[in-house]
Formats: C-alpha cells, sequence, structure tokens
C-alpha cells in the first residue's frame, strides 16, 4: 500500500482512529461530554476526509475495497448521519444509561462497519463491513435502556440477524465453490462462463438473497422489523433504519454492478416480485399501527421496496446509470428524512421517565406547544410520503422516471398503490399533531437545548433544500457514475 | 417576473399574518385583507399596462400575456415558467377575489390561532394561482399537490365535529388521483424526449408530441382522473360533501369557489390539448359522466337535510355542467363552461358564506331545526333567496347564461344528453327552493334571537350580487377574454373545423 491507497481510505482511518481514541479516553476518564465531543469530531472529520480522499479516488486498495466515488460518498453520508444521532442522543441518554460513553463508541464503530460495506469489493469485505455493523447495534439496542422491550429486541435481532448472516455466508461459500473467486468483478467473469442452470449458483442465490432480504428487511424477511424497531432505543432505531439499510443497499449496488448480476433474469424477476410484495404489505401493515415507531418501521419496509425498483430497472443497460443514479439520490432522501423522523421522537422520548413517547396520542397538540419539533416531523413525513418540495418527492419522481423509461408498469402500479395507502398513516400522525390543546391531557415536555435547535433546523432545511434545488447534487451523482462503471 | 411577485406576495403576506398575532389578536385578518388587496392592485396595475389589443379576440398571433421562464432542474429539462393568458388572468383574479370572500366570511368565526388560519388561507391561494399560471408540467404537479397541505391544515385544524375523516378524506382522493396524474406527465415527457432527444417538462415542448394510440388513452386517462377527481365529477366526487361540510366557513368557500375550479382548468388547458385524439375518443364517457353527475348531484342536494351538505350536492351537480360543456367541444359549450366556472364560483361562495352564517348563530346546519329564519333575519333572507335563484338558473344571473350556453352547444353534439343534463335544471329548482322553504320559510322560532347580517357581510354579498348580475347581462367580457383559449382547442382536431359554424351561432345568439 502506498500513500495515495492510505489517503483514498481516509473517512475509514479517521473512524478507526476515533474509536481508538475513544476507547483510551474512556479507559482514563470517563466523561460523557468529553466522548460525545469526540465523537462528533470523528464523524464530521471523517465526512470531510472525503474532499481529500476524492483526490486519489478511483482505485483499489488491496482486492477488498475499491475507494470510487460512490464509496466516499455514502462514506460521508453515514458520518454526518451518525453525528446528528450521536447529538440528538445525547439528552435521551442522560435520562437513561448511567455511564453511556460505550454507546457513542459502539455507535463509532457500527459507522465504520457501514463505511466499510461503502467500499466493499469483494465478498470478505461485505461480510466484514454488515457484521461489524451488525454486531455494534446488538449491542447498542440493549445498551442505554436495562428493561425487558430493548433486551428483547436485541436479542431478537441478534438471533434473526445472525441466522440471516450464517445463510448468506453459506451462499457465498457456495459461490466460491462454483466461481472460485470471491471478488466482485473477477466472479462476473466466471459467472459468464458458468453455465445459467448450475444448481449450485441456484442455492447461492436463494440464500444470498434470503440474507440480504432480511437485513433489508424485505417482505418476506420483514418479520423482525417492527419488534426490533419498537424495542430499540429512537436514536438507534433512527440509524438501524437509515444507515444499516443504506449502507447494505449500497454494497448490494456495487456488488449487481461490477459482476453484472443484472444479466440473471430469475434473479431480477424475484427482485421485482420482492419489491412489490414489500411495497404493498409494508404499506397496508403499516395502516393498522398506532405505535409511531411500529409505523415507520413499516413504512421502512415500503421504501426499501421502492428502492429495489432501481435493481430491477437497471437490468436493462440502456436505463441503467439513470436507475443507478435515481437509487443513490433515493437513498440520500431517505436516510435523511428517516433521521429527522427518528429524531423527533427522540426528543419526545427524551423526558425523565423510561417510558419512551412514540405513541400516536403522545405527539397530539405538539403543533401549538413544540412548532419547532412538529414542524420537523411534518416535513419528515411529507417527505416519507413525497409531497411535493421535499426531498422524497424528488426521490419518488426520479424513481418514477427510470421505471417509467423501462416500462416497469406493474411494478408502478404497486408505487402508486402504496404510495396512496402511504398517505394515510402519515398524515394521521400530522393530524394529531395538529389536534388542538383542550382535546388532549399527555403532553410531553421535550428539551430545547441550543444544539438540538440547530440540529432540527439543519434537518429540515436539508429536507427541502434536496427537495427544491436538487439540480447540484443530481448533476454530482451523475458525474460520479463514470468512475463506478 | 411580475407572476413570481404575485405569489411571493401572497406567500409572504402568510408568514406576516403569522407574525402579526403576536402583536394584536386581531391584527392577522386585517394583513390577510391588505395582503390580497396589495396582489389583486398589483395584479390588475401588471395587466392595465399591457397593451389593449392582447386583452381582445384573437390577440397579435400570441396568446400570452406575460411568460416567463427560468432555469429550474436542468437534468430533466424543468424549468420555472409561468405564463398568463385571459383564461388564467380570469381565474387569477376570481381566485383573489374569492380569497377576500374567505377573509370576510372567516372575520369573526376562527378565534383559535388566527394568524395561521389566515397564513394558510394565502397560501391556499398563492397555490391555486400557481396552478393557473404554471406552464411546466413539473411545476404545475408542484403547485397542484402542494395547495392541498395548506387546505388540509385548514380543515383538519379548524374544521367541524367530523373533520379528521373529511380532511383525510380529501387529501388521499386527490394526493391518489395527483400521482397517477404524475406518472402520466412522466410518460409524456419521456415519450417526448424519445423524439426531441431530450427531456422537457414545459407545456409547449410537449404540446402536439405523438404518442401511440393506446399509451395515449392511458396517460390522458391519468390527467383525467387527476381533473375530474377535483372537479369532482360522479362518480369521485364522494370526498367533496364531506370536505365542504367539515371544512369551516373561508375552507368551503376557497373549495367550492377556486379549488373546484383547477379540475375543470387542468381539463381545459392541459388533458385535453394535450391528448385531442384520445379526448376526442373518450369524449362520450366524458360526457356521459357529466349529465351523471347533473342528475345526481341534484337528486342527492334534494335528500339532504344539512344546509352545508345540499349546497355541495348542487355543486357536484353544476360541476357537471362544465364537464358537459368541455367535451361537447364547439365554440358555444366551451364558452358555457368557462362561464360556468365562474358564476358557479361566486354564486356557491356566497352560499357557503351563507351557511356558515347561520351555523355561526344557530350552531346548527341541520334545515330542520331552522325555518322561519327570514322572520329573524330579513337580509340574510334576501341574499339566500338571491343566490339561490342564481343557483337554479334564473334567466338574468350568470349561472343562466352559462347552463344555457353548455346545453346549447351540447344540443348540436349530443341531443339525448343534453335533454337529460336538461333535467338536471328541474332538479335545481327544486333543490333550491326546497332549502328556502325549510330554513327561511315556515314558522319563525320566537324564542331565537340573533344579528342579521352586518355592514361588512351585506357589503360582501352585495358585490357577489353585483358580479353575478353583470355576468348575467353582460357576459361578453368574459365570452371575449376566453375565445383565444376556446378558439385554439377548436383548431386541435381537423373534424373540427366546423367549429367555424357554431361560431356564427354565437355571433348571433350573443
Amino acid at each position: 500500500m502506498n500513500a495515495a491507497d492510505f489517503q483514498a481510505l481516509a473517512p475509514l482511518l479517521i473512524l478507526a482512529g476515533g474509536a481508538t481514541l475513544i476507547m483510551l479516553q474512556i479507559a482514563f476518564r470517563r466523561d460523557t461530554r468529553l466522548t460525545a465531543a469526540l465523537t462528533v469530531t470523528t464523524f464530521v472529520a471523517a465526512a470531510f476526509s472525503i474532499i481529500y480522499a476524492g483526490d486519489s479516488a478511483p482505485r483499489f486498495v488491496t482486492p477488498l475495497l475499491r475507494a470510487d466515488h460512490m464509496a466516499l460518498v455514502f462514506s460521508a453520508l453515514f458520518c454526518i448521519a451518525a453525528a446528528v444521532t450521536s447529538i440528538l442522543s445525547m439528552d435521551y441518554l442522560r435520562q437513561r444509561g448511567d455511564e453511556p460513553e460505550e454507546y457513542f463508541l459502539l455507535l463509532v464503530l457500527s459507522t465504520l462497519g457501514a463505511c466499510v460495506l461503502a467500499y466493499a469489493a469483494h465478498l470478505a469485505s461485505l461480510l466484514l463491513g454488515m457484521e461489524l455493523m451488525s454486531v455494534a447495534l446488538y449491542a447498542l439496542i440493549a445498551y442505554p435502556d436495562k428493561t425487558k422491550l430493548p433486551l428483547e429486541a436485541a436479542i431478537k435481532y441478534l438471533v434473526l440477524s445472525g441466522a440471516a448472516s450464517a445463510t448468506m455466508l453459506f451462499g457465498f461459500a457456495l459461490l466460491y465453490g462454483a466461481t472460485g473467486t470471491m471478488a466482485f468483478a473477477a466472479m462476473g467473469e466466471q459467472l459468464l462462463v458458468a453455465s445459467a442452470d448450475n444448481a449450485t449458483l441456484l442455492v447461492a442465490a436463494v440464500m444470498i438473497v434470503s440474507g440480504l432480504g432480511f437485513k433489508l428487511s424485505l417482505v418476506p424477511f420483514h418479520m423482525w422489523t417492527p419488534d426490533v424497531y419498537d424495542g430499540a432505543p429512537a436514536p438507534i432505531t433512527g440509524f438501524l433504519a437509515s444507515v444499516s439499510k443504506a449502507a447494505v443497499f449500497v454494497a448490494l449496488v456495487r456488488w449487481f454492478l461490477a459482476s453484472d448480476l443484472f444479466r440473471f433474469e430469475i434473479l431480477i424477476d424475484s427482485i421485482a416480485l420482492l419489491a412489490i410484495f414489500s411495497m404493498l404489505v409494508g404499506n397496508i401493515l403499516a395502516l393498522l399501527q398506532s405505535n409511531i415507531k411500529r409505523m415507520l418501521a413499516y413504512s421502512s419496509i415500503a421504501h426499501m421496496g421502492y428502492l429495489i425498483i432501481i435493481l430491477v430497472v437497471g437490468s436493462n443497460i440502456a436505463h441503467r446509470s439513470l436507475a443507478i443514479e435515481a437509487g443513490m439520490y433515493y437513498l440520500i432522501a431517505y436516510t435523511a428524512t428517516t433521521v429527522a423522523a427518528f429524531g423527533l421522537l427522540t426528543l419526545l422520548s427524551s423526558e425523565g421517565n423510561h417510558r419512551e413517547n412514540v405513541q400516536l396520542h403522545d405527539v397530539s397538540g405538539l403543533f401549538w406547544h413544540r412548532p419547532l419539533y412538529a414542524g420537523l416531523m411534518m416535513v419528515a413525513l411529507l417527505s416519507l410520503a413525497g409531497i411535493p418540495l421535499t426531498a422524497g418527492f424528488i426521490a419518488k419522481f426520479y424513481l418514477i422516471t427510470a421505471a417509467v423509461s423501462d416500462l416497469r408498469w406493474i411494478l408502478l402500479g404497486a408505487l402508486v398503490l402504496g404510495s396512496g395507502i402511504g398517505i394515510y398513516y402519515y398524515l394521521r400522525v400530522i393530524f394529531y399533531m395538529t389536534r388542538r390543546v383542550e382535546e388532549h391531557n399527555s403532553k410531553p415536555v421535550a428539551p430545547g437545548g441550543f444544539m438540538l435547535r440547530a440540529v432540527s433546523c439543519a434537518l429540515i432545511a436539508g429536507i427541502l433544500l434536496l427537495g427544491t434545488v436538487p439540480q447540484p447534487l443530481m448533476e454530482y451523482l451523475g458525474s460520479i457514475l463514470q468512475d463506478i462503471n | 417576473m411580475s407572476l413570481v411577485i404575485l405569489i411571493v406576495i401572497l406567500l409572504a403576506g402568510g408568514l406576516l399574518a403569522i407574525f402579526a398575532q403576536r402583536l394584536g389578536e386581531n391584527l392577522p385578518r386585517w394583513v390577510s385583507l391588505a395582503t390580497i388587496v396589495l396582489a389583486l392592485v398589483y395584479l390588475l396595475g401588471v395587466v392595465s399596462s399591457l397593451p389593449p389589443e392582447h386583452l381582445t379576440i384573437a390577440g397579435a398571433g400570441d396568446n400570452w400575456l406575460i411568460h416567463l421562464k427560468l432555469e429550474w432542474i436542468p437534468r430533466f429539462g424543468i424549468a420555472f415558467e409561468l405564463a398568463m393568458d385571459g383564461l388564467s388572468l380570469l381565474l387569477v383574479v376570481l381566485t383573489l377575489l374569492l380569497g377576500l370572500v374567505a377573509v370576510s366570511s372567516s372575520w369573526s368565526e376562527i378565534n383559535f390561532k388566527q394568524g395561521l388560519f389566515q397564513a394558510n388561507l394565502l397560501w391556499t391561494l398563492a397555490g391555486v394561482s400557481g396552478v393557473f399560471l404554471a406552464m411546466d408540467l413539473f411545476l404545475f404537479f408542484l403547485f397542484w399537490e402542494v395547495m392541498l397541505i395548506p387546505m388540509y391544515l385548514l380543515i383538519a385544524i379548524w374544521g367541524h365535529e367530523n373533520k379528521a375523516y373529511a380532511a383525510m378524506k380529501f387529501f388521499i382522493f386527490t394526493q391518489f388521483s395527483g400521482l397517477l396524474m404524475l406518472i402520466s406527465i412522466v410518460i409524456l415527457a419521456w415519450q417526448a424526449s424519445l423524439a426531441n432527444g431530450a427531456y422537457s417538462f414545459s407545456y409547449f415542448d410537449l404540446l402536439g408530441t405523438t404518442l401511440d394510440a393506446k399509451l395515449e388513452f392511458w396517460v390522458m386517462l391519468g390527467f383525467f382522473l387527476a381533473f375530474t377527481v377535483k372537479l369532482p365529477a360522479f362518480p369521485f366526487h364522494t370526498w367533496l360533501p364531506d370536505a365542504h361540510t367539515q371544512a369551516p366557513t373561508a375552507g368551503s368557500v376557497l373549495l367550492a369557489g377556486i379549488l373546484l375550479k383547477t379540475g375543470a382548468y387542468g381539463l381545459l388547458r392541459f388533458c385535453i390539448p394535450l391528448f385531442p385524439q384520445a379526448s376526442m375518443d373518450f369524449a362520450p364517457v366524458a360526457m356521459a359522466m357529466g349529465a351523471a353527475g347533473v342528475i345526481y348531484g341534484a337528486v342527492l342536494a334534494f335528500a339532504q337535510s344539512d344546509f352545508k351538505r345540499l349546497v355541495a350536492y348542487s355543486s357536484v351537480s353544476h360541476m357537471g355542467f362544465v364537464l358537459l360543456g368541455l367535451y361537447a367541444w364547439n365554440i358555444l359549450a366551451l364558452q358555457g363552461a368557462v362561464m360556468q366556472m365562474v358564476a358557479h364560483g361566486v354564486s356557491t361562495a356566497a352560499l357557503f358564506m351563507m351557511a356558515g352564517a347561520i351555523q355561526q348563530r344557530l350552531h346548527t346546519r341541520d334545515m330542520h331545526k331552522m325555518g322561519g329564519l327570514w322572520h329573524n333575519a330579513p337580509r340574510m333572507g334576501a341574499c339566500a333567496l338571491f343566490f339561490a335563484v342564481a343557483s337554479l338558473g334564473l334567466p338574468g344571473l350568470g349561472n343562466f347564461v352559462a347552463e344555457f350556453l353548455v346545453l346549447l352547444g351540447l344540443f348540436a353534439v349530443q341531443p339525448w344528453i343534453a335533454a337529460v343534463a336538461a333535467l338536471g335544471m328541474i332538479g335545481a329548482a327544486i333543490y333550491a327552493l326546497w332549502m328556502m322553504q325549510l330554513a327561511f320559510q315556515g314558522k319563525p322560532d320566537e324564542q331565537r334571537h340573533f344579528a342579521d347580517f352586518g355592514t361588512r357581510e351585506m357589503a360582501t354579498m352585495a358585490a357577489m350580487m353585483l358580479a353575478l348580475i353583470w355576468l348575467g347581462l353582460y357576459p361578453q367580457p368574459v365570452l371575449d377574454i376566453a375565445q383565444p383559449v376556446v378558439d385554439s382547442l377548436l383548431t386541435l382536431v381537423p373534424s373540427l373545423s366546423d367549429g367555424a359554424a357554431a361560431a356564427e351561432i354565437a355571433g348571433v345568439s350573443l
């Protein structure tokens, strides 16, 4: 490895260095504020280092990692999302955990895993990144709150996610057996010569699709999602729903591109099927929830369904770059929006008692006593629903444009139907928030520190900016597509 | 730039209204009033500075009075493109005038968060004006969807007892059909990009795009559904009675007066010109829907005991005439449809204001609990009678001209449908007089004491009466303003060139 290689890995190195530093700091002196400050600094530094790292991209750093602009953009996105998560967590932790410093350490490690996924060019790094991210998440789910619900969620996630990883690993092994390589690019060439009706490959594909389907919580591998989302602390749920999913998806897209998995019709058809199921089932089940976290869990299932449409559209080489561009835009919009929505729930749950305020009636009248937070939630929900002026609308527009140019009418139909259903449950939250004060009695008092207000404003501004002036990001995403292919 | 300033005035006025509440509880409504007057004066100032020949029939080749185009999202050829022709001007002026009516009708009704209420009202006006001015389909869709949010909040926050259900239903109906339109817009732009080599969402670039006949039909249907849900046409009208009934008075005025008109405008501006052939083939179905709406709305209006619900169903009936007029597709019927948009906007807004005034005084909308109101409040009774007979189509008032023209034009194309639709006018007479009978005639309740209309209310009502009389006695200015749009529609399909013959009839009858 030479200097340019290190330069290209700057975000990963900074995150790893930050994790070590935090570990040392905790060993010598426990101080939550210091740890939090170190964590946020690490994330911000890692996010900004992509400007420096971009100079030596694109290049392979060892066969395991490929540092291109896509990897860098998403590393920065994950770091920013993680920074916002840690700022939002501070008040939440102050009320709960007695020595919450390791929480931040775990968050850094999990983000490091996510960034490795964004760089992955090899099955080994894919697995490493995924496990680093997930193992830290198991602990994060159970860590801040020592009550029964988070523990249950953590165990559930540990067992199921472990099983999914094992299935996937078995699939990787079979794939290695059939192709003799684990690097994405080389695998593509091997798959070209392997016969299409190779039974080993088919079994491997089934195992890997179910493993990744679990990580992305696509129907029918979604059963864990609502329970884990519900039990996990609100900030971690936000991280789980945004960063961990986006990271797996980015790795998946890279794999598809590098190995040209788009050739396999069976694979594309089954992904289309998963997409349709996820869009419909996710939205229909979200209708039935009165717990906002569970509602968002189901809605995230539906959003992953929308998102994987782009893999189907990408199977047509003529529309591939549009599809990938749409997918990247969607991921960025989705991450910002999800972090904002769960951020609001974190703020609401940051008061003294141990119950989280995530029922519908907990946000009742929020519009009147916390206008800023209600505004944040409203923008996030409208963005999830895909209403114009928000990031979610442009993302959906992109997706529809991609799907239309590839004539995917059935997928479009499911998308319209799903979005139509979705409006109801997003609006219901807004309706509860606008109820008049005398109509409800519970009144959560959320804290209102300067940092939190600033983060809320920044999130609102970010979502609205992505929705009104999308051109710069669109241009940038279009320009980085060249060095991916 | 002047069109942008117009929208910005309304948006900024909304923000100002919110802040004004901190200074004084009643200040927001003054801010709101001043904003709308300012916007109106500004618009009229801009229009009067244009060369006068642009406003007359067949102005110098170009129908567009003002046209603005700024780059926005070049990646997809999306531009911030606003333009105004006679039709847009007419509807924007109507929007602002009914905005004044809405402010007046909510003057003393709203006590809760007045600033936010007026802000939502102004933002709705801004969104609707945007719909009438946007010439980029992406921008049009943006305004189309965004104007729903303040309207949703108006119903959800300040509505009556069943507001959650009504607001939700309203939003889901329009949003879902809007999604279908979005897909249609994207398909259209994509098809045009295959032909032109680059994406564009501009109305002017997409006009005349040739599609495969089957695809054209489906794409047209996406637009048609979105617009007929908003119109609303039978059988997509079910959101309307609920939304109207539950909305606060100003909300009902805006909904009936202008939001419904966006549907009619969309059909006239986008659906028919973009897909002339498919629309032509689809016209019999559309006309059948229109006729069914006319009859169905009238019958159901008669069955209501809720004052606002009655007016709401009468809207369904009247908007059926618009659909009939648009798809009869000759000069008389099209002029009638445009006329109906304006006349119905005024007369229904007045009736909703009346309903709101009654509810504020009696705390009920149930007509069986009213009776003899004329005795208690003679001025209210007289106003109600005027607008009831306007609604039933009394000659000399605007609605008569509109419905007469539609029926006349329709008869040349589909005599049977015209005959069925004419029955709706009988229905209108029944329900309008029935409403008068139940609410204002009969034995008065001597125990009941409430204030009659005051100066503010009488002034608003008088203005609307004058407007209807003017539209009824001298409709020519409105017809002239709408003429270029009507002409451009008639030139779309070659088989319609016998529209010239119809134009002759128009010359004679008007």
